[in-house]
């Protein structure tokens, strides 16, 4: 697997490939904690602020929600403690970069949250991370002690008045937990159901109090924008989307991996077949997935000759987004249809079963699925599955269930072939 | 939601599970002593002593669960309720080694259904069984964000990534 920036110098992925690179020393020898440093030498919290928001960070998450905003809506005059959690349930398929960043670079997180505490006056903070990810809490668990015993972490941080803690928490098995209110009521000891927003997290989230909640690579991004202004990193992008993006590369490319682009890159056709190493045993390439399972499938006609830009707006003028960055790349032995019903099996499993748009409609979807798979698909089977997915697109109570509805309406749109070859029978003999 | 963290009161009536809560060694007491130190309320600790209680009791049977409604101040029914919510947790006994083959897309286009289908055959069992031997437990889950080294399984915690037949077959083997 490779790991590597391209069309800019390495700066998440900078110290990756450094013998030793989760061990305190070497972060610090690699200009580590020198932000927090520069911050706690004379930066308000709304200078911190501020810079963010110059840096036009969006959330890595998978939303690209900006950041500077989302830290802005905390209140400042709440009397109740403020909270700044990390989300690391990375759960969206085909996304796999916040584990790299964790397990190679646990530090240059530890310091964006410090950097956010810092902000927003949080004095206890959590880091969610899936359960299944245990070696990372454990490698998290050990770079936290390092920094709490270089003075790094905990009372009098650096010599100053500043004081905060954070600590690793671990959830047990569910996708749902990484959309931010569902991940709150899981931090809280329930069951990972999303919450009614307003009132968001910024105003009410764990316990009630003011919290933040940020991906992995949204808050490691931080130390860097400090580093150098907020100004210069939102230049190493475009206006809108500021900074460089980590790509999560997998499927049928001779080099799959985790990059570092400039938001912006030019052009996604370019990635896929020079810097991704071109399609596995040289096949064609038929689909891409750009951004994690939830958002809309590309044809190879969308990309190829297109000059599509990899960034918000780019994406969503080629026909889809930047979502998660879970990049999934389908060659011409994939069968559409087949890879919509897997997708479509994951979201009925991941379904919290909360509201009913999402809980029946999941279900049925698979349910239509498996009769077509059975060999009794019927010609009105496309639009049926339209329909399902138009009554939980837009109804559900959280993102789930548009982001179940999506690869199916843009997979039947752009691939009907797929589709239509199954859909024959005509009602006699239908099993 | 939040606001029911303080409004949940113990059951004047305790559950009648008909077992006694599990006891733990100080060593493992000092363990959850420390998980529940991070938190300003006891139930956030749920997941990972949940966890614990798995490791040392192979599953969450009966006393485990009563165990943590003590621990925790909460009713049997929120441990529970919990409980039923997360794939992770097992409240019925699991082998000891539990085989966990990705089946999401990103590793079924680059072989998952062969690597399911190698486990199976070589541990003779289906999918959701258990060897008569209580060693083996196969089962298919969603993502497990390794899709760039895909197609994986996962044995308990640990990644197995890049698989063919022969590294299935190497992994399994070395398991004690």
């Amino acid at each position: 697997m490779r790991i590597e920036a391209i069309g800019c110098e390495p700066l998440q992925l900078r110290r990756v490939h450094l013998e030793n690179s989760r061990g305190l020393d070497v972060y610090r020898r690699n200009g580590g904690y020198e932000a927090i440093k520069k911050v706690l030498d004379g930066m308000s919290p709304d200078d911190v602020i501020n810079e963010v928001k110059k840096s036009a960070l969006r959330g890595r998450g998978g939303a690209g929600f900006p950041t500077g905003m989302k830290w802005s809506f905390v209140p400042k005059d709440s009397p109740k403690p403020k909270y700044v959690v990390c989300n690391a349930d990375e759960s969206e398929p085909g996304t796999f970069k916040d584990r790299y960043l964790m397990e190679r670079d646990p530090h240059m997180l530890i310091e964006g949250m410090l950097i956010a505490a810092y902000a927003l006056n949080a004095k206890t903070n959590y880091i969610y991370t899936r359960g299944e990810y245990k070696y990372l809490i454990d490698i998290m668990d050990v770079a936290l002690e390092e920094a709490r015993a270089a003075g790094l972490l905990g009372s009098n941080i650096l010599g100053t008045n500043f004081s905060c803690d954070i600590h690793t928490h671990s959830g047990a098995g569910a996708y749902i937990c990484g959309e931010e209110t569902a991940l709150l009521s899981s931090l809280e000891g329930l069951r990972g159901h999303p919450r009614m927003k307003p009132p968001f997290p910024a105003v009410s989230g764990l316990y009630a109090c003011p919290t933040v909640v940020n991906n992995v690579e949204t808050l490691t991004a931080v130390p860097d924008i400090i580093k150098m202004g907020g100004e210069a990193y939102q230049k190493l992008g475009t206006e809108k989307s500021g900074g460089t993006k980590l790509w999560s590369v997998s499927g049928h490319v001779n080099l799959p991996g985790v990059y570092e682009l400039p938001m912006g890159y030019d052009d996604m056709e370019k990635f896929i077949f020079e810097d991704c190493g071109g399609m596995l045993d040289g096949k064609n390439l038929k689909a891409v997935i750009p951004g994690g399972s939830s958002v809309y499938i590309m044809r190879a006609d969308q990309i190829a000759g297109k000059d599509v830009r990899m960034d918000y707006e780019g994406l969503v003028a080629a026909g889809s987004s930047v979502g998660s960055g879970g990049f999934i790349v389908m060659d011409e032995t994939v069968d559409v249809f087949e890879s919509t019903k897997n997708l479509t099996e994951f979201y009925k499993h991941e379904s919290c079963g909360w509201c009913t748009p999402c809980r029946e409609g999941t279900d049925w979807l698979v349910k239509v699925f498996k009769r077509i798979d059975s060999g009794a698909g019927r010609p009105e089977d496309a639009q049926l599955m339209l329909d399902l997915c138009d009554n939980i697109e837009g109804k559900s109570f959280c993102p789930l269930g548009d982001a179940a509805a999506w690869p199916i309406q843009s997979a039947i749109k752009r691939f009907p072939e797929d589709f239509a070859r199954r859909l024959t029978r005509n009602g006699d003999g239908i099993s | 939601m939040s606001s029911q963290l303080t409004q949940i009161a113990p059951l004047s009536q305790p559950v009648e599970l008909g077992v006694d809560p599990a006891t733990f060694s100080a060593e493992v007491e000092t363990e959850i002593d420390t998980h529940l130190s991070k938190y300003p309320v006891a139930r956030s600790a749920i997941l990972p002593l949940m966890f614990i209680v798995q490791r040392e009791r192979g599953y969450l049977d009966p006393p485990g669960v009563l165990y943590l409604a003590n621990r925790l101040k909460v009713r049997v029914t929120d441990i529970w309720e919990v409980a039923t919510f997360y794939s992770m947790i097992h409240t019925e006994p699991i082998g000891k080694y539990h085989i966990q083959v990705c089946r999401t897309l990103s590793c079924k286009i680059r072989g998952a259904g062969q690597v399911t289908e190698h486990c199976s055959k070589k541990l003779g069992i289906k999918v959701g069984e258990t060897t008569a031997d209580g060693r083996f437990t196969l089962s298919e889950v969603e993502c497990l964000g390794s899709c760039g080294t895909a197609p994986m399984l996962q044995v308990n915690f640990d990644y197995h990534e890049n698989l063919t037949p022969e590294k299935i077959d190497q992994v399994l083997n070395a398991l004690p």
